[in-house]
Formats: structure tokens, C-alpha cells, sequence
């Protein structure tokens, strides 16, 4: 250690010799082709594929006067993918905040239970999770007198539900571990009960370490709701799709329509992304 | 009724408070506890003394139920603390313990750390409380410092919040598990004289310590322990002065 | 073998559990061949985003402004976009504008096919990730051990491959983990675009033999196995590379 601090500070004096040792030895235009390449190629194509669909499309309808026509329909749809994230979000964090409260539970048999599920529902792939809600939920259930229809849609919204109720419940987890063992044997000598030790004690100060990681999950299942449009859901992705379609098939619509999806995406979650960051950052500090 | 005297189980005042018992601890392979037993009759102070990794804590945890021992037995106040069908809560209104890492709730402030068990866990009015945990405050001469988060006190104010938490439940036995080795020195002093103060009252306590030389003034009785077992122990004056254990010696002899 | 598929038959007779890929040679052989190529997208894909994650945490130090800019970028685009609209734009916006070759029966073919574009697709996705989770373990690393390879002389790859690289590993190795199953989950979005792999020739199966439940329950064993060997062999890894006093 006493090396690396010595070196550490005789450094400014020593900085000039390896600075004028390395120049020769790894000129930057060699390192600057190599990375740029990778970096030019994928923005090349880019801009590429935005001049050629222009030039192809010219002697019909222009790219961007599509994409205008069809606008209220895509927002529509990109709203109802909103819908689902919202509805699924809600449905897994309180299934999955008491998943998880059974994860740190004292008793055994609770936790193995819970412990099972969370690691089921958080290992399996979403899209199968998906399919498996589409082909195993009736499509019409029978409460009493009343019978419910359940459309694909909501079927999707349960599926997707699943494997964020099993993230929530790790989520809470983790954020109950990463409260000091001496707040609960603090709280135990006081005569707390094990409710009023994990509900006055631990839950208010770890609620606000879960809530990045649940943001995170939240932008994980936006992305998500766009696997509805496999098993036949309206959604942006499936409306792209028939909108290409009305449109005669014209393949040079796809990248178009395509990268118009992934902006819509990338306007809603960016702003969530860094908004979580930087809470992140105001949690971390403390222990 | 948490203002009264209750005795549990036809305990009675001629009896120890506390009776330790050949207690035997072991973490899987590892034995802590190798047949530890002595008695803390009620307005004794009793100072655990000895190396570190000599299981003074773990002794301590083991008297207030935190965690469980495989063989021996601890009363307190006649209760078994070892039986698995133990009311931890009526254990735990007759036992206070103050911990090396303070373990104040961060979120709550100095008051509201001192307030929350009484009304929770004792159920008695708000009010009544407050007006309790303001004196208490007053009384480790935090007058002023009710409103502040605990991140916002230093290491040896925060001890003495704990210590006024810990009185707010009216304990009549108080565990002190090596409150000062994570404190500032300076700070070391306030929490000392608050810990004393509340021996010269007639608190039956019993402390981990390293600080001999408050061991000696305040104890009415010393432990010394070593690798699970106890060594040797005495009046302060007598052990101290006059330690017929090598091990004893050896260990005195490095710290003073 | 043949004593075991005729059990099946009659385990199908009997409770009706039709594991058809247990009996049936046809539906066997297209099982195996979508779980070969399930297993091989996964290699592919894993190798290839640590490399991009490697190079672009690489490139994120550099000195260049605009190289910095455009990893960020990058990570960005990549990590806030549904993966699998970027397989559609992959396979079908950019697949259009690719050169195709006539094939063995004179028929146009694309240069890339379907399981290349998912491979493609699916090493950017993963690949962001990787970058931010590399980036994460090279911030760990006190700018002391920094300098002392810079002052005996290393250059800045030289520092970034020899000592740089294997302390940030470690420290990312359970970020790393996390990542690397979550993307074998994501191989299973190559079914929307045709990619012959597990779920799409599970589908394919039960449609014929209308066996959802079991061919369900088959899948959801095959994957958590394969997350289950993943997370073991990098829990491996961890174990090898730990040394003393480094981390917990």
C-alpha cells in the first residue's frame, strides 16, 4: 500500500516520462480508427437507412408524412401499453411486497414458500410467463352469478404482473437486509413485536432504498408490455405492424415506423432512468 | 401498573435479580460459553471484564433472551429466560440494554426514540410519556437536543439517548454491552457519569466494559473471563490490587 | 430407449401427460434442435455483450469527448428501448437494406438471417447493460492503483487489460451475473422473429399436439436449469478469482 501511495504522490513529477513513452508507442489515430469504427458503423446505418428510405419513398408517400398520418393511432396504442405497465406495476408490487415480507419471515415454511415462488417467477423467461397466462387463464370466469370475460389483454397484464410481483419481492428483501441487525435487537429488547419491529422500525427506514430498484423495474416492464403484441394484443407494436400493412406493405416503412416506436419508448423512460439514478445516488450514501 | 413493582413468579427481594447458571453457548462448532454462573442481587453493579472474543457479549445477549443457549439456565427475576414459550415481552419490560453501536432508529428523533416503546409496547398515554422522556433527556443532560435526528448527534449523545430510551421502560435491570469502546474519548466522559449516576440510584446493572478504571470505581463486583469461562472475580478493590490469576495479571497488566 | 418411450405412451394413455418429445422421434428431434439453438444463441449472445461491455467501458474512459458521448449514447439508446422492438427494427427495418445472396436452390436469401440479426440485437441490448455494470467495477478501483501502473510505465491499455480489468471483474461479477441470465431469458424473444429456437418449437409442438400445460411446465424447467448453471458456473467464477483481502 505504501508503494502505491508513494507512487501515487510521486506522480506528478513522474507524469511527463510515461506520458512522452506512451505517445510514440500507441499513436492515437490507431486507437481512434478502432473505436470510432465500431461507434461510426452503427451511426452510419442509422443515417444511412434514413436517406435511402426517403430517397426510395419519394415517389409515393413521404416517410414522415406517414408517420404524421398515423400518429393519433400509434400514441393510442403506445398509451395502452402505459395501461398495462401501470396496472401490471400495481397488481406485482402489492402481491410482491407481501411475497416478500414472507421472505424474511421467521417461520420457516413461509419463507421456503415464498423463497420457491420468488425464484420461480424471478428465473423464468417473461415471454413464457406470458404465453403461459394466455393458454392456461380461462377466458371467462364464473364468480358466483356473475361471469368475468378475460381478454388477452388482461391476461397479459396478470402475466407481466408475475414476474414483477417476484422482482418486488426481492426488492423488499434486500432492502429489509440492508437494515443493521442492531435496529432489530435494538427494537427486541424494547419489547417490540416482531410486526411492530418490521412496521415502526425497519420498513420506514429501508422503504426509501426500494424505491430506485422498483423504478427500475418499472422501466424493465414498460419495456415488457411490448411482448403483448405476441400474443395478439392492440398495442404500439402490433399497431406498427397493421399500420404497414394499410400501407401496402412498403418494407421501407419498417425501420421508420420501427425507430418511431423505440423513440416513443425512449422519450417516456429516459427522464424515469435518470430520475432513478439519481436517487440512487441519494440513498447510497448512507449505510 | 409499569410504575409499580411486579414482581413475575414469587420472586422476592432476598433472591438474586439475576441467577446465571453453568451456562454453555455454542455458534455450530465454535463454544463461546463454557459453563458460566454467577448471581447480581438487586442494586449490584457487575463489570464482565476480559480479552476480546471472550464471549462477554454473547453472555449479555443471553440475558435478555437475543439469543438462545444450549445448556444451563438464566433467571431473571424468576424468569427462565431459556424456555422457548418465554413472553419475551414481560422479560424485556423488567430488562434494559444499551448496545456498543447506540442502534438509535435513524429516522426518529432523540424524543421520539425515547417515546416510541413506552407507547407502543406499554400502551400508556402519549402525554404522560412525553412529559416522561423530556425529564428523561434532562436527567443524561440532553436538555435541547429532543428535536435532533440521530445523525445529527455525536457518537456519546446518541449513547446517552439510548440509555434514556432504555429508562423510559422502567427496567430494573439494565445491560450495558461495551456502550463506550465505539466512542470519541472525549465523549466517553458524559456517558460514564450517566451510567453512574444511575448505579449511585440503586440500578442493578450488569456492564461489559473496558474501561477499568470506571470498572473499578462503580462496580460492587468484577467477572473476568477468558475463552468462555470465568477466571477469576472479587470485589474491585481486592481484584484489582491483588489478582492471583496468571491470566488475570496478564491481562491487567496490558491495559493499565 | 425404446422401453422409455413406450412408458411415455403410456403415461399419455393412462393420465393424459403427452410429453410427445418423449416417445415421439419427430417432435424429439425439432425439441432437441430448438434447445441446441436456444443454447447457442445464449453462448453467442453472452460472449458478445461482455465484449461489448469490456470495450465500451474501455472507450468510456478515453480522452475523446465525442467517443465518451457516443458509448453514453449507446447505453442509453439501448438500455431505455423495448428489446424487442429493436430485434423488429433489426431484423426488419435494417434487413431490407442488407445485400442478399442467391442460395443453393437460386433463391434470394439474406446475408443475415434471422438467428444472426437476434445474435446482433441481443448483443447490443445485453451489451449496455454490461458497459454501465463494467463502468460501475472500474469506479470501484482507487485512483491510486490507477497511477501506480501509470507511474511504472503502463500504458493506458496496458493498465486497463493487466490491472484495471481483473480488479473491476470482481468487483462487478454479481451485477455481471444478474445481467447475463436475465439475457438468456431475453433469447426467448428471437420467437417473434421465426428464430427456430426453444419457445418457438415448443409452440410449434403443442399446436400439433395440443399439450400446453406439460410442454409449459417442460420449459419452465429447461430455462430455470439454465439460468441455474449460469449463476453456479459464474458463482464458480467468483469463487476462483477471490484473493485475499480483496472485497468481501
Amino acid at each position: 500500500m505504501t508503494a502505491g501511495c508513494n507512487a501515487g504522490r510521486a506522480l506528478p513529477v513522474m507524469l511527463p516520462l510515461p506520458e512522452a513513452l506512451r505517445r510514440p508507442a500507441a499513436p492515437p489515430p490507431i486507437r481512434l480508427s478502432l473505436s470510432h469504427g465500431i461507434a461510426l458503423a452503427g451511426f452510419v446505418m442509422l443515417t444511412a437507412l434514413a436517406a435511402d428510405a426517403a430517397g426510395v419513398a419519394a415517389p409515393r408517400a413521404g416517410v414522415l408524412a406517414v408517420l404524421v398520418r398515423w400518429s393519433p393511432l400509434l400514441l393510442r396504442g403506445f398509451g395502452f401499453n402505459i395501461l398495462i405497465s401501470f396496472m401490471s406495476m400495481a397488481i406485482g408490487t402489492i402481491v410482491g411486497a407481501f411475497l416478500g415480507l414472507g421472505l424474511v419471515s421467521l417461520r420457516r415454511a413461509v419463507r421456503t414458500i415464498a423463497w420457491a415462488l420468488t425464484q420461480f417467477f424471478r428465473n423464468a423467461p417473461w415471454l413464457v410467463l406470458l404465453f403461459f397466462m394466455i393458454y392456461m387463464l380461462p377466458f371467462q370466469i364464473q364468480i358466483g352469478p356473475v361471469s368475468l370475460s378475460l381478454p388477452d389483454w388482461v391476461k397479459a397484464v396478470i402475466g407481466l404482473a408475475l414476474p414483477v410481483m417476484a422482482n418486488v419481492s426481492e426488492i423488499v428483501r434486500g432492502g429489509v437486509q440492508s437494515i443493521h441487525p442492531g435496529q432489530w435487537e435494538a427494537a427486541e429488547s424494547l419489547g417490540f413485536t416482531r410486526t411492530q419491529q418490521l412496521w415502526q422500525i425497519v420498513l420506514p427506514q429501508c422503504v426509501k432504498r426500494m424505491i430506485p430498484p422498483w423504478m427500475n423495474l418499472y422501466a424493465i416492464l414498460t419495456m415488457a408490455t411490448t411482448l403483448a403484441s405476441i400474443v395478439g394484443v392492440n398495442e404500439i407494436v402490433t399497431l406498427a405492424s397493421q399500420v404497414q400493412a394499410a400501407e401496402g406493405g412498403r418494407t421501407d416503412l419498417l425501420a421508420p415506423l420501427y425507430g418511431y416506436v423505440l423513440l416513443l419508448f425512449f422519450i417516456y423512460s429516459y427522464p424515469i432512468a435518470r430520475l432513478t439514478q439519481r436517487l440512487e445516488r441519494r440513498y447510497a450514501v448512507r449505510i | 401498573m409499569s410504575r409499580g413493582f411486579d414482581p413475575p413468579t414469587g420472586w422476592t427481594q432476598d433472591q438474586p435479580l439475576v441467577a446465571i447458571d453453568d451456562v454453555h453457548k455454542a455458534f455450530g462448532e465454535v463454544e463461546v460459553l463454557k459453563g458460566i454462573g454467577f448471581d447480581v442481587c438487586k442494586g449490584e453493579v457487575a463489570c464482565i471484564i476480559g480479552p476480546s472474543g471472550a464471549g462477554k457479549s454473547t453472555l449479555i445477549r443471553c440475558v435478555n433472551a437475543l439469543v438462545p443457549f444450549q445448556k444451563g439456565s438464566i433467571k431473571v427475576l424468576g424468569i427462565e429466560v431459556n424456555d422457548p414459550h418465554l413472553d419475551k415481552l414481560r422479560l424485556r419490560k423488567h430488562v434494559g440494554m444499551v448496545f456498543q453501536q447506540y442502534n438509535l432508529f435513524p429516522h426518529r428523533t432523540a424524543l421520539q426514540n425515547v417515546m416510541m416503546a413506552p407507547i407502543l409496547v406499554l400502551k400508556r398515554p402519549r402525554t404522560e410519556v412525553e412529559a416522561e422522556a423530556y425529564a428523561l433527556l434532562k436527567k443524561v443532560r440532553l436538555e435541547g437536543k429532543e428535536k435532533a435526528y440521530p445523525g445529527e448527534m455525536s457518537g456519546g449523545q446518541q449513547q446517552r439517548v439510548a440509555i434514556a430510551r432504555s429508562l423510559a421502560m422502567h427496567p430494573d435491570l439494565m445491560l450495558f454491552d461495551e456502550v463506550t469502546a465505539a466512542l470519541d474519548p472525549e465523549t466517553v466522559k458524559e456517558v460514564l457519569l450517566a451510567i453512574r449516576q444511575l448505579a449511585e440510584e440503586g440500578m442493578t446493572c450488569i456492564l461489559v466494559t473496558h474501561e477499568m478504571s470506571f470498572a473499578r470505581e462503580v462496580a460492587s463486583h468484577i467477572y473476568f473471563t477468558d475463552r468462555g469461562v470465568i477466571v477469576e472475580h472479587g470485589p474491585p478493590a481486592e481484584f484489582f490490587s491483588a489478582p492471583r490469576d496468571a491470566r488475570t495479571r496478564a491481562f491487567l497488566s496490558q491495559i493499565l | 430407449m425404446h422401453g422409455i418411450a413406450l412408458w411415455f405412451r403410456h403415461l399419455h394413455e393412462t393420465t393424459g401427460i403427452n410429453l410427445t418429445i418423449a416417445y415421439d422421434p419427430f417432435d424429439r428431434a425439432r425439441f432437441l434442435r430448438g434447445f441446441l439453438v436456444t443454447l447457442e444463441l445464449s453462448a453467442i449472445s453472452i460472449l458478445g455483450s461482455v465484449l461489448v461491455g469490456i470495450v465500451g467501458a474501455w472507450l468510456q474512459g478515453s480522452r475523446l469527448r465525442w467517443t465518451r458521448r457516443f458509448v453514453q449514447g449507446y447505453i442509453q439508446l439501448f438500455r431505455n428501448t423495448p428489446p424487442l422492438v429493436q430485434m423488429f427494427f433489426f431484423y426488419f427495418g435494417l434487413s431490407v437494406l442488407m445485400p442478399t445472396v442467391k442460395n443453393r436452390f437460386g433463391m434470394q436469401q439474406p446475408l443475415i438471417g434471422g438467428f444472426a440479426w437476434a445474435s446482433i440485437s441481443l448483443i447490443f441490448f445485453a451489451g449496455a447493460f454490461n458497459v454501465e455494470i463494467f463502468r460501475s467495477g472500474i469506479e470501484a478501483i482507487p485512483s491510486s492503483t490507477i497511477e501506480a501502473a501509470e507511474a511504472l510505465g503502463y500504458t493506458r491499455l496496458q493498465t486497463y487489460i493487466h490491472v484495471v480489468l481483473p480488479l473491476a471483474t470482481r468487483v462487478c461479477l454479481p451485477a455481471l451475473t444478474n445481467n447475463l441470465v436475465n439475457l438468456i431469458k431475453t433469447t426467448t424473444l428471437a420467437y417473434a422473429i421465426a428464430v427456430p429456437e426453444l419457445l418457438y418449437v415448443s409452440n410449434q409442438i403443442w399446436s400439433d399436439s395440443v399439450n400446453v400445460p406439460v410442454m409449459m411446465v417442460v420449459l419452465f424447467i429447461i430455462y430455470i436449469a439454465l439460468v441455474g448453471l449460469l449463476v453456479a458456473a459464474m458463482n464458480a467464477w467468483e469463487r476462483a478469482l477471490r484473493r485475499p483481502g480483496l472485497g468481501t
